[in-house]
């Protein structure tokens, strides 16, 4: 390779004076640097002329905006190391409220810029399109896509600058107003800014406080995130999917069960005998029945009992006897029916008729001991006692259900939830936005 | 391969051409800007100094896109409303030329496109869309930027210009198109947006406090 006479220098970092008040300034985009401002007397310089010309004073409210991570901090991002050498804040107004958030000038003298943005603790890195995104402007809410991916619209908005600090690559001034419009697929969005003669894209993606405080390495700890930001992404995402997916695997486990239950299970009327029960008649109301048969596998048992009451009630105590080993299965029902009318029209309590399933009942000979109780007043009542092996129990499979369903449903609403908080701030937020939710 | 040579006629100084097709080069020592002739060598013109810039790549950077090798040979460089971009003239191993682009660390890698139809200087807005070779371009900036120099070996003569406008067009895919109007008969540049660690180059400059 030839060496001509004058090798181009190294690129040195510059050390300038404002020509405004004399602070001592630093360059240090090197020759990207277009415009850089004065931290003392808030002059605006054009940095592309040797004497700095000022081109803007700009006046700061008493809110003076500090950049979090200030300027000359170095970071790694992606991989490459980047410099902080430019702050602003930028405001847009909706119904009538200003919104501010700033960004960050990121400088690497072989990569380029890139930018942070920080809004109430929400934290995005951004970086310039090198493609143009597809605007499907037809839909509603707009869509974009990108690289395969689709992009809703947020919110489009005039942002205006209204503070700066440090270097910037383009001809910064505060007051200058630009059209923002964002498109998200959380964690990412997509931004157009749209001035006169240009329009950029870039590609937002939520980042964490944390990671830009440990790269930068920033004493304390990040501002904490207030609310839900635009593209933040769900912390419920994955899981709303995963939790019915599991819920799909386990109703299926659950009707094979039961299909499987229904269809092995026995489900015959073993016993069946009709009674009378005087209570006015004192002395030993129980008896025993005739034996029957329990066959199979170790099974439940269900007991039905329907009478003839009207308005009144009966009280059997049972006991299921194996005949061969003496083991009993206690239990006692009571059954009772009250109906009538009054103001609100025709009114019922109870029924006639019950039905109890007693569980795990071995194989053998049983029979049933029955002894009413009554109101001695009240006479006579007709029953019938039927008694069925292995009948499929349904209530099981629906508190089961019930189980599954209940975190599910859960997670999901804590996700819509999640998503109407984002979406409340956005151009497309239901009309209840703001007010209390729906009373019951 | 030997690379022709000549003497330039203002100092004297021995010219070596990287690039055998090259028609316009400076003298790194005089700043005198010599047009091959088929005699000689002729001085057109002398580059004031250089506007100061920060592109990482300098003459004698190499690279390679596509698999293909190249060295930039020469440059020009521009000044906008941002500041400078260099158009750096590359010569590919295969012996064909290309155009790296660096505006503000924004790279793109184009190849001249002649012979298709251009929309007049004027007729450009933000948005609009023209197709080259079966490919929809939308423009996304119009520059109206201004001649600051020219460095190394071009493929064609180019001095002595003023304001000169570009217009930039980008698609879906990442394909980049630049409409030249800075001479009499527009250019039409076809190429793409590249990164910069794809581009894989060696010999950059070096910056103070960057390794």
């Amino acid at each position: 390779m030839s060496v001509g006479p004058t090798p181009p220098p190294k690129l040195q970092v510059k050390a300038l004076n404002c020509p405004g008040c004399g602070a001592s300034l630093t360059v240090r985009s090197f020759g990207n640097a277009v415009t850089i401002v004065c931290d003392s007397c808030h002059s605006i310089l054009d940095a592309k002329d040797p004497s700095l010309q000022i081109l803007q004073n700009f006046k700061v409210a008493t809110d003076k905006a500090r950049p979090l991570i200030p300027l000359g901090t170095r970071g790694k991002i992606r991989g490459t190391d980047y410099e902080v050498i430019g702050f602003q804040r930028r405001t847009i107004h909706v119904d009538g409220l200003p919104y501010s958030w700033h960004e960050y000038v990121l400088f690497n003298p072989y990569k380029g810029f890139r930018y942070l943005t920080e809004y109430e603790g929400h934290w995005n890195d951004v970086s310039i399109l090198k493609a143009l995104p597809t605007v499907n402007a037809y839909k509603s809410p707009p869509t974009v896509t990108y690289l395969g991916e689709t992009y809703k619209h947020f919110q489009t908005a005039m942002a205006g600058t209204s503070y700066v600090l440090g270097e910037f690559p383009w001809q910064v001034r505060v007051g200058e107003t630009a059209e923002v419009t964002d498109y998200i697929s959380p964690p990412r969005v997509l931004s157009s800014e749209r001035t006169g003669k240009e329009v950029t894209w870039s590609m937002g993606e939520y980042m964490s406080g944390a990671d830009l405080w440990k790269t930068f390495r920033l004493p304390g700890d990040p501002p904490q995130p207030v609310g839900v930001y635009e593209n933040q992404p769900s912390p419920m995402k994955g899981d709303v999917q995963n939790v019915w997916m599991v819920f799909g695997a386990l109703l299926l486990a659950l009707v094979v069960l039961l299909i499987g239950f229904d269809v092995s299970a026995q489900n015959k009327q073993i016993f069946t005998g009709s009674y009378k029960y005087d209570s006015r008649q004192r002395g030993e109301a129980s008896f025993v029945t005739n034996d029957f048969e329990l066959t199979g596998h170790t099974s439940n048992v269900e007991v039905e009992t329907s009478t003839d009451l009207d308005n009144h009630w009966i009280y059997l105590n049972y006991a299921l006897i194996n005949e061969d080993t003496g083991q009993a299965f206690d239990f006692g029902r009571e059954v009772s029916y009250y109906h009538g009318y009054d103001s609100d029209g025709s009114w019922s309590e109870g029924g006639p008729n019950d039905t109890v399933a007693v569980p795990s009942v071995p194989a053998g000979r049983y029979y049933l001991r029955v002894e009413p109780e009554g109101d001695p007043g009240y006479g006579v009542t007709y029953y019938n006692v039927t008694v069925k092996r292995d009948v499929p129990q349904y209530s099981f499979y629906g508190i089961a259900l019930l189980a599954l369903l209940a975190p599910a449903i859960l997670l999901t609403w804590r996700s819509i939830s999640f998503e109407h908080m984002r979406w409340a701030e956005s151009d497309h937020a239901p009309i209840s936005s703001g007010g209390d939710d729906d009373d019951d | 391969m030997t690379q022709p040579t000549g003497t330039c006629p203002n100092c004297g100084a021995k010219i070596v051409f990287r690039w055998s097709s090259s028609v316009q080069t400076v003298c790194e020592y005089c700043k005198s800007i010599l047009i091959c002739t088929n005699v000689d060598l002729q001085k057109v013109g002398e580059v004031a100094d250089l506007p100061p810039d920060s592109s990482p790549i300098q003459i004698g950077t190499e690279g390679s896109y596509n698999h293909k090798g190249f060295v930039a040979i020469g440059r020009i460089i521009y000044e906008y409303a941002q500041g400078n971009w260099n158009e750096w003239h590359l010569m590919m191993h295969d012996g064909t030329s290309a155009w790296l682009s660096d505006a503000q660390d924004e790279y793109a890698v184009s190849f001249a496109a002649p012979g298709r139809k251009m929309p007049e200087a004027g007729q450009c807005r933000v948005g609009q869309r023209f197709s080259w070779d079966n490919q929809e371009y939308a423009v996304t900036t119009i520059t109206n930027a201004h001649y600051r120099g020219v460095q190394g070996e071009l493929p064609f003569q180019y001095w002595d210009k003023e304001d000169v406008l570009f217009v930039d067009l980008r698609t879906e895919t990442g394909k980049f198109a630049t409409l030249d109007y800075s001479d009499e008969k527009p250019a039409l540049y076809l190429g793409e947006m590249v990164e910069f660690e794809d581009l894989a180059l060696k010999n950059l400059r070096s910056f103070e406090g960057w390794s």
